[in-house]
């Protein structure tokens, strides 16, 4: 621990520590715009200066020593910022009124905070084209400020480098290679960027229109489903606590907006769990292609389908949780209930902007048909109930709808890095020795690092398990296993760093605590609900019964499989 | 061997900080800077392409359309900039209806930006395949187009 001053007053700081991070521990707010916790700075924005000595220094570039002294709010700090304000406004359209971060957006702020009355700089403004080239992001360059995070998320977070900085002087923008636009690049749409965007600058693609429109159209049979995520993370954009649980009134809200059915997605996460766990146990018993990954993220399976293409064979074959509930709805469902599956159109809730790509892939189509008609994501749902005067503090709790809803406590946690790994044990070990495991919290898999590992006794054979979330994560192990590791039976992969509870389409400043609130959440839903593993979920087991046979069976074949191929792309 | 894999070949370390000459090596092979080529570097560097194209933009001296049959070259220089060659540039900007270090869709014509070219007395300057034109006024740009629009570059004393 050492002293440092800050205005005026005595602080605490350890030894090493960003000036940035000790006057923030202090409670004293210094804005940021480039900013990026846990990587080197940048110190490309100079919004965090503070004066010493007289001089302005970046706080966030600036390293704490014994003694130091500075001012946060000094008049020439304050000025400095306020310029710097001024001048990213003379190139920023007036556009808050229509723009889609209005009211949620740092440069906003920034510019009420600092008072910012006047237009006191008439710059001319950069002239660039929307990029709305991809099924799942757009961009918008006018609204770009610059301060390279989305380049770093991509690159330094998910090793895609998609974007990078074009040009120079007044004509720098954020571009794809060639300015080919993002469908052509190698971007793998995990939306990891739209988060870390202070502005509007970057957005998902949204479908809150078509929505709407085919809840208003009488010939229509609207269906919703909602992933185990949004139930813990929406209410935060209601002003609940992080990680708070709301199934109950997120189901009402959606019947409220004109929804016909709503269901589950822990359901079908359980239905994978029994597909996925039987493949395994069938790789594994039969010497089949190990380690097998799992593929239910859909930023995951096209990073591999681009950087990996060696390594398909590895990638489950099942189609992920959204999928199989599109295919269970349009099938069993339809014909459960007598409805046409062409006037169904089927909606799903989702924390992910990958999720909106991977409805659009070929094999997604059965017969034609697509699985899944459209995909909002948490944000555009808030966006929706707003819309709607819907508030979920003031909606009474509904159960969803049957047959496809019940859920175990494996389902659920699917929403987190690691869980789709536990649940899969869970079953698989059942599949393996006809027995449940003794404890059925297998801790070592749980928790925000990039990666866990261990190894897991199942009669007395070993089984390698790892788990990565972030897709630099997930390269640096698969390259091990290019390199010849061959001690992993087992991996689970997501693109979002913590998985689907961090995922690209949640709600905008989310901090780590509050990811991690929505863990912990979900792990207490398990604990509590009747039933923990899929195999165990009565629903399941009649809809295996009743239509789909056996796992891996001819029927789920068709309907729950699918398959990957080698992608083309500029990277 | 492609061209790449030779520049490549030729160099004691290549790693990252080897971009910038070999971008110059290729453009200096092949006049110009192709996708393909930004692809086959990034392969053999282990760079994103976004990355290679991002770093290329920054620097001037790369094109990534080759030349057109007529390369014209605009003086950028202090002597010519004071004579108005700004104006110039983006009058024959306008008139091609391309940007510097880009070729008209038809092969014609390219616009390159040069720094002084040595014949400060004569500013602004242009220079067509070689050819100089002094003291050129953004008026006078229609009347050399045309001009050139209507030969051959072999029919031109080089
Ligand atoms: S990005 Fe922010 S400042 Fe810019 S228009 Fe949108 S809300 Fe306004
Ligand atoms: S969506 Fe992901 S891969 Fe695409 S540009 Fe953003 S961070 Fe990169
Ligand atoms: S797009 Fe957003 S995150 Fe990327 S540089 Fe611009 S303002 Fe920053
Ligand atoms: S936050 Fe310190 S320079 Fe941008
Ligand atoms: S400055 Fe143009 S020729 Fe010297």
């Amino acid at each position: 621990m050492i002293q440092i001053e800050v205005n005026n007053r005595q602080v605490e700081a350890n030894k090493g520590e960003l000036l940035l991070t000790a006057i923030r521990r202090a409670g004293i707010k210094v804005p940021t715009l480039c900013h990026f916790e846990g990587l080197p700075p940048s110190g490309a924005c100079r919004l965090c200066v503070v004066e010493m000595d007289g001089r302005l220094a970046p706080s966030c570039a600036t390293t704490v020593s014994e003694g130091m002294k500075c001012q946060t709010h000094s008049a020439k700090a304050v000025r400095a910022r306020k310029t710097i304000i001024e001048l990213l406004l003379a190139d920023h359209p007036d556009d808050c009124l229509y723009c889609v971060r209005n009211g949620n957006c740092d440069l906003q702020t920034l510019a009420e905070e600092y008072g910012v009355r006047t237009r006191r700089y008439q710059g001319e403004k950069s002239s660039c084209h929307l990029d709305v080239s991809s099924p799942a992001l757009e961009r918008d360059p006018a609204k770009c400020i610059l301060c390279g995070k989305c380049v770093r998320v991509c690159e330094e977070i998910q090793n895609v480098s998609a974007i990078d900085f074009v040009g120079r002087g007044s004509k720098t923008r954020i571009e794809t290679a060639f300015n080919d636009g993002l469908n052509m690049s190698s971007c793998v749409f995990c939306g990891q960027c739209i988060k870390v965007c202070p502005t509007g600058a970057l957005r998902e693609k949204s479908s809150t229109k078509e929505v709407l429109e085919a809840i208003a159209d009488p010939d229509k049979y609207v269906v919703v489903q909602h992933a185990p995520a949004i139930s813990v993370s929406i209410g935060e954009a209601f002003g609940l606590k992080p990680g708070v649980e709301c199934s109950g009134p997120l189901n009402g809200a959606l019947r409220r907006i004109g929804f016909d059915k709503v269901f589950d997605t822990s359901f079908t996460a359980d239905l994978t769990i029994m597909e996925e766990g039987a493949e395994f146990v069938s790789r594994f018993k039969n010497k089949g292609k190990l380690p097998m990954i799992t593929s239910c993220s859909p930023g995951w399976v096209k990073y591999a389908e681009q950087f990996y293409p060696d390594m398909l064979d590895n990638l489950s074959s099942c189609k992920s949780p959204q999928q199989m509930m599109g295919a269970v709805i349009k099938n069993y469902f339809a014909e459960k209930s007598n409805i046409d599956p062409k006037k169904i159109f089927s909606v799903s809730v989702m924390p992910c902007i990958a999720k909106k790509f991977e409805v659009t892939r070929d094999e997604m189509l059965n017969d034609g048909v697509p699985d899944i008609d459209a995909v909002i994501t948490t944000r555009e749902l808030v966006r929706l109930m707003k819309m709607r005067g819907l508030d979920l503090n003031s909606i009474e709790p509904e159960p969803a709808d049957n047959p496809l809803s019940l859920k175990t406590g494996a389902g659920k946690i699917f929403a987190t890095s690691g869980g789709v790994m536990e649940a899969a044990l869970r079953s698989a070990y059942f599949l393996l020795t006809g027995k449940e495991l003794d404890s059925l919290d297998i801790k070592v898999v749980r928790g925000l690092e990039g990666r866990k590992e261990a190894k897991i006794n199942i009669n007395g054979t070993e089984v390698g398990i790892a788990v990565v979330s972030g897709l630099k994560n997930a390269s640096d192990l698969l390259d091990e296993i290019r390199a010849g590791r061959s001690d992993l039976h087992f991996i689970e992969i997501m693109a979002c760093p913590g998985g689907c509870i961090n995922g690209g389409g949640q709600p905008i400043g989310v901090t780590p605590e509050a990811v991690a609130a929505r863990m912990k959440s979900l792990y207490s839903i398990d604990k509590n609900e009747k039933y923990r593993a899929s195999h165990l979920n009565p629903d399941i087991q009649k809809l295996y019964k009743d239509y789909l046979g056996e796992p891996l069976g001819h029927k789920s074949h068709k309907l729950l499989h699918t398959h990957y191929a080698k992608r083309d792309v500029v990277k | 061997m492609s061209v790449i894999e030779k520049i490549i070949s030729q160099l004691s370390n290549p790693g990252r900080d080897s971009l910038i000459p070999v971008l110059q090596a290729v453009q200096e092979e092949e006049g110009f800077i192709s996708r393909e080529s930004v692809i086959e570097i990034g392969k053999a560097l282990d760079l994103p392409a976004s990355k290679i194209y991002g770093v290329a933009t920054f620097y001037n001296q790369f094109r990534f359309t080759p030349y057109g049959k007529w390369n014209i070259q605009v003086c950028r220089g202090t002597a010519c900039h004071v004579k108005g060659s700004a104006a110039l540039l983006s009058r024959i900007e306008r008139e091609l209806g391309i940007g510097a270090g880009e070729t008209t869709k038809d092969g014609f014509f390219s616009i390159e930006i040069v720094s002084c070219i040595g014949a400060c007395g004569l500013a602004p300057v242009i220079a067509v395949n070689g050819n100089f034109h002094a003291r050129v006024t953004p008026d006078d740009v229609p009347v050399i187009l045309k001009h050139y629009r209507s030969i051959q570059p072999e029919e031109s004393k080089q």
